[in-house]
């Protein structure tokens, strides 16, 4: 893309495949209630793709809020604040809901949250200064993939960005998180996304939000009209389709620009950046505040949950507190989802912690929860024509079960992006998420595996 | 807390749709074909295709459980083969004939191979194969339509609008065609009940609009290209069922949208060749067959590019 002159979309790229999902935002119209201090916060170290975070405090040391706990010197990773004030009750293990172990830092709160006296905001004159706070801000993306934020926003020198694209479109069913966000946060959103359209100079931001939103879709609108916010007319709305997965990067890139993103490229490499809406007024906040992030609206919602609500939770509460917060269970619950029904993870029990880039607690009763038996293929082809990324997930299946790690590369197993859209629309109820999980696993496996072996080889070679 | 929690891989949620669901669907599709064929063949036409699938459900059943296998009749895939090889039958067709039809496609053509989805060929297509080349005089002697008003107890013999025109002397209308008013099996004469059946699956998008559209569209122009009567071509024999049917069936048609467009001018092609050059008066059984066994190649070729897939690696790019 050269820089030609832009020109904003009327109506969104048409983008292939999806879902039918049901919407089930039953708490889009609720005002986001703030939740108390929790007795005890579990904070792990890893709540972000890269570098594990190193544990800065000991056992017994007095922590406030905004106060950095977890610091790491490598450049992809997002340091660790403390949420709540009180004292380090001990340093342990937890298993993350990948299965992964990471060191964790409990704190008792004394129930006063004190704000640290370091958190002042920023200098941010400069482009390297705001990345430096951006980075010490802890942000990652907010969105559910948890990527830390200043390492999406430094752009390598030989990648022209022209687009910034702000993701509404929330389309997972029951979150309504970046709804409640947008609506009741706009003016935030707005002057984070300037100041990120001036550290990128970019000259085009794209709000996509999907069309089952129209109250956000209008306080959007009325703001990026607005004469002195907006003096260029650079910055827009565009109402998408509400098609699952119209949120998931490349859709969105797709939707609102009519690019594609190549396989194993980055949205730099199409000219865009994409950032999640709460993502910039978070910014915003943090450049006025200084107070990191240490807290998260999350939509608790969920045929288990007596009283579905948007709650603002320190980070690392754990989910049974803010169960408790919502009237406690209606029934026993049988699934717990860290995220929305799509792409959520089911947790083993209610002990986890809120992480960062969570942006939902769905607690779902038996009927809800119960697996649906797997029968035969059909071989219907609802999974290649749901797929957003023509894959074809039968045909995939396939190659994992015979091991063929050629025919996998060959059907573009790594461009899976596990939307679950080809699962949903399954009628053998196949689980074809996690097979498509195990055919990534594979073709990792093996070129790890030819790494090694290149690497023996010219050893090898070197020593003769 | 409880440790008897679901966990499982996302998603979490479905669409509800299940084998069972689609095939109940195929089976309403096909239900205004079966009240056609019991006006105009009669109730014996109706009891055919009862009994038809009863034999194909009962050898799903034992043979399943012979396999040592799910018993899978509750996902209704051999109600809908047994309604369609019932529709395939000449209604005057020996009840015993009938049911052994039943039991080589359900045992034979699909559980043989692996059950429903792993069967390369259309299990009711094969069956009727296989009992015309066993059977060829009973496999082809029609019904006049509406014989039994007429007080006969035996159906009276009349010949195809195919065959008929085979031999130049096809008299009917393109109305008795259309209402299903000439000979021939108990539920291809009646060309209007079918696609009011496919017409419903393609609403409930059970099956997608290429292949039928294709397919006739394609015998519609050989048949003008060949000189013949396009409309005489669509609307007779067994285009109509076979299009909305039998090519359409899930395992035996490619899932890409380009190879369903292969497949069914293949079918369209063949069907025209077999009725127009070969022996037989007929083609759309041979011609779905024929191309059913083309498929996994179909589908090879025309796998579409993943989003964003590099076309051709960069030979010497390091």
């Amino acid at each position: 893309m050269k820089n030609q002159s832009l020109t904003f979309p009327t109506r969104p790229f048409s983008t292939r495949g999806g879902a039918k999902v049901p919407h089930r935002k039953n708490t889009a119209a609720m005002e986001t209630v703030v939740m108390p201090a929790p007795k005890e916060v579990i904070i792990p170290m890893s709540q972000h793709i890269g570098a594990p975070c190193n544990v800065i405090v000991r056992q017994g040391d007095h922590v406030d809020v905004g106060q950095s706990i977890g610091e790491n010197d490598s450049f992809v990773t997002a340091p660790i604040h403390a949420s709540v004030s009180g004292t380090v009750k001990k340093i342990t293990e937890i298993t993350m809901p990948n299965g992964a172990k990471a060191k964790a830092v409990v704190i008792e709160s004394d129930g006063e949250m004190t704000l640290s006296p370091y958190a002042e905001p920023p200098a941010a004159e400069t482009k390297e200064q705001l990345l430096l706070a951006i980075k010490r801000s802890g942000l990652v993306g907010l969105g559910g993939a948890g990527f830390p934020a200043h390492v999406k926003l430094s752009i390598p020198q030989d990648k022209k960005i022209d687009t910034l694209i702000i993701n509404g479109a929330e389309c997972e069913p029951y979150i309504t998180s970046d709804h409640r966000e947008i609506l009741e946060n706009s003016w935030d959103i707005l002057s984070g996304i300037k100041i990120i359209k001036d550290l990128l100079d970019v000259h085009r931001v794209i709000i996509g939000i999907e069309n089952n939103k129209p109250d956000a879709i209008k306080t959007l609108t009325q703001i990026a009209a607005n004469e002195a916010a907006d003096p260029d007319d650079e910055i827009r709305v565009l109402t998408l389709k509400s098609s699952y997965p119209q949120g998931a990067e490349k859709v969105l890139i797709r939707a609102c620009t009519g690019r594609k993103v190549p396989a194993g490229k980055l949205p730099a490499d199409v000219g865009c950046v994409v950032m999640n809406v709460t993502s910039v007024a978070f910014i915003a906040k943090y450049l006025k505040t200084g107070i990191p992030l240490v807290s998260k609206r999350i939509t608790v919602d969920g045929s288990a949950v007596k009283e579905p609500k948007n709650v603002i939770v320190p980070l690392g509460t754990p989910i049974k507190d803010v169960i408790e917060f919502c009237g406690g269970y209606k029934c026993e619950p049988k699934k717990i989802l860290m995220g929305g029904p799509m792409m959520g993870i089911a947790l083993t029990d209610d002990s986890m912690p809120v992480l960062k880039q969570n942006n939902a607690i769905l607690a779902f009763d038996e009927k809800d929860a119960k697996l649906m038996e797997e029968t035969d293929c059909i071989r219907c082809g609802n999974c290649l024509k749901s797929c957003p990324m023509s894959l074809m997930p039968q045909a995939i299946a396939g190659c994992v079960k015979l091991k063929d790690v050629k025919g996998l590369e060959k059907l573009n197993v790594m461009t899976c992006m596990e939307c679950g859209s080809c699962a949903f629309n399954c009628p053998a109820h196949k689980h074809l998420v996690q097979t498509m999980r195990e055919g990534k696993a594979m073709v990792r496996a093996e070129s790890a595996k030819k790494a090694e072996e290149k690497k023996k080889e010219e050893a090898k070679k070197n020593e003769q | 807390m409880s440790s008897n929690m679901y966990v499982s891989a996302s998603p979490h949620l479905r669409s509800g749709i299940s084998t069972t669901s689609v095939m109940r669907d195929v089976v309403i599709a096909l239900l205004p074909s079966v009240i056609a064929g019991s006006i105009i063949f009669g109730i014996r036409a109706l009891l055919i295709v009862a009994l038809t699938v009863a034999s194909c459900v009962v050898s799903e059943y034992i043979s399943r459980k012979v396999m040592k296998r799910s018993n899978t009749i509750g996902d209704l895939s051999a109600v809908v083969t047994g309604v369609l090889l019932g529709l395939n039958y000449p209604v005057g067709i020996n009840p015993v004939m009938a049911v052994f039809g039943g039991v080589v496609a359900i045992v034979v053509v699909k559980q043989m191979f692996g059950g429903i989805g792993q069967n390369f060929v259309n299990p009711a297509l094969a069956a009727r194969i296989i009992l015309l080349v066993s059977f060829p005089t009973d496999m082809t002697t029609w019904a006049t339509p509406f014989y039994y008003t007429q007080g006969a107890v035996d159906a009276v013999t009349s010949a195809t609008p195919l065959a008929q025109n085979a031999a130049g002397n096809f008299g009917g209308s393109y109305m008795d065609l259309f209402l299903g008013n000439v000979g021939g099996c108990i539920g291809e004469t009646c060309a209007l009940a079918i696609p009011l059946g496919g017409i419903y699956l393609i609403a409930r998008k059970v099956i997608s609009p290429i292949i039928p559209v294709t397919y006739i569209a394609t015998v519609f122009v050989l048949a003008f290209v060949m000189g013949q009567d396009p409309l005489f071509h669509i609307l007779s024999g067994g285009v109509m069922l076979g299009a909305f049917f039998m090519a359409t069936d899930y395992t035996t048609s490619p899932i890409t949208s380009k190879g369903k467009i292969i497949f069914a001018v293949g079918c369209g092609l063949m069907t025209m060749l077999i009725r127009v050059y070969a022996n037989l008066p007929e083609g759309v059984s041979f011609s779905i067959v024929l191309m059913n066994i083309l498929v996994p190649h179909i589908e090879n070729l025309t796998r579409p590019r993943a989003f964003g897939e590099i076309k051709n690696k960069i030979k010497g790019d390091k």
